[in-house]
């Protein structure tokens, strides 16, 4: 006999109500192919995103038992609850509706907090060599490969509690670029991330590190940042 | 507390946080006893031998374990955050609450 899951999902707006839908249990099966049937079979008009489904593209994040998570690479066994999921959308963002939530502020405190690269050259000019071992490009690499999914900002206590924090995804960008030998912003770059909201707001709780789905540090970028504009830092 | 808060390093946040504001609170009686000895010294003899009571003791080690929490906590954030970090460190949560256990006990031990 096939084995029922219950699922609750988040369904209207911000004074929107969990609905309960029967879907089937299948192997392997991911919380978003729990949501896609839904969808498909159960309710046309559900609401969410999603666009790789391997765990590229960051779009497909929701809350699920009360934890943000990718949902395309989270499998069902694992998270489920005496076969039951509770799947809302991501926190600390408004919601459009259903599972759908508007990222515009997620990505505007990218720019706020200085994330936008700016160089000097131009492609007419030979490309710079970058020593791949060097501390910097180290830093670098350890912070490069966020895919934007907004799960770390949808688990930091201070961005809830704070509109103008920028939150951890845009402070890890920044420390990125703060080790990026060819960004030549790094004075507007010391100005933003300083500034009311910036890496100081952050209590370090590290919710952000342990709920990141790729396995990055944001708690520790934004530790960095802290250390390296303060007295004790080398300062750029 | 949000399920997504469930973790380690969120508890030391949290035992750092906590103990501070009970700290905070105790401050001032704290500095009104040590007031007494400065014009009313038979008052601050008699506060010291009610205070020493079990019941008191053991209000005291509370604070011990407080102040201890407080310290060996603040101490694990000044280390995230100025020396060269990678990962949460959990360990120094851990070895944060060892600290304050064993605090706690030495004055227990020193107390009765």
């Amino acid at each position: 006999m096939t084995k029922i899951l219950t699922v609750k999902i988040w369904r209207g707006g911000k004074d929107g109500t969990l609905e309960s839908y029967s879907v089937p249990a299948r192997k392997s099966q991911t919380v978003l192919d729990v949501v896609t049937y839904i969808q498909r079979h159960l309710d046309a008009d559900l609401s969410y995103r999603f666009a790789c489904r391997v765990g590229m593209c960051g779009s497909c994040a929701m809350t699920v038992n009360g934890v943000p998570r990718w949902t395309c690479r989270t499998h069902v066994d694992k998270v489920s609850q005496d076969g039951q999921l509770i799947i809302e959308p991501l926190k600390n963002l408004e919601i459009i509706r259903d599972l759908t939530t508007d990222m515009v502020p997620f990505f505007e405190k990218w720019e706020k907090a200085g994330g936008r690269f700016e160089g000097k050259q131009s492609r007419a000019d030979k490309i710079t060599a970058i020593d791949p071992d060097s501390k910097k490009r180290l830093a670098a690499s350890a912070a490069i490969e966020c895919i934007n999914c907004a799960v770390c900002y949808s688990g930091c206590d201070t961005v809830r509690a704070r509109d103008d924090y920028v939150g951890p995804a845009a402070l890890n960008r920044a420390w990125s670029l703060f080790n990026d030998e060819k960004h030549t912003g790094q004075r507007k770059l010391k100005k933003s991330v300083k500034a009311d909201g910036g890496c100081y707001t952050c209590h370090t709780h590290a919710n952000c590190s342990q709920s990141c789905p790729v396995d990055l540090d944001p708690a520790g970028s934004i530790a960095s940042l802290k250390r390296s504009y303060s007295m004790f830092g080398s300062r750029s | 507390m949000r399920q997504s808060s469930r973790h380690t390093s969120y508890f030391a946040f949290l035992g750092h946080r906590l103990s501070g504001l009970a700290l905070a609170l105790f401050l001032p009686f704290h500095f009104l006893v040590l007031g007494l000895a400065l014009d009313q010294g038979n008052r601050l003899d008699d506060f010291l031998k009610w205070s020493d009571q079990p019941l008191v003791k053991m209000a005291e080690w509370g604070l011990v374990g407080l102040l201890a929490i407080h310290l060996a906590f603040g101490l694990r954030l000044l280390m995230l955050e100025y020396l060269p970090w990678v990962g949460q460190r959990k360990h120094l949560v851990w070895l944060g609450g060892g600290f304050a256990a064993i605090a706690g006990v030495l004055f227990l031990i020193r107390a009765f």
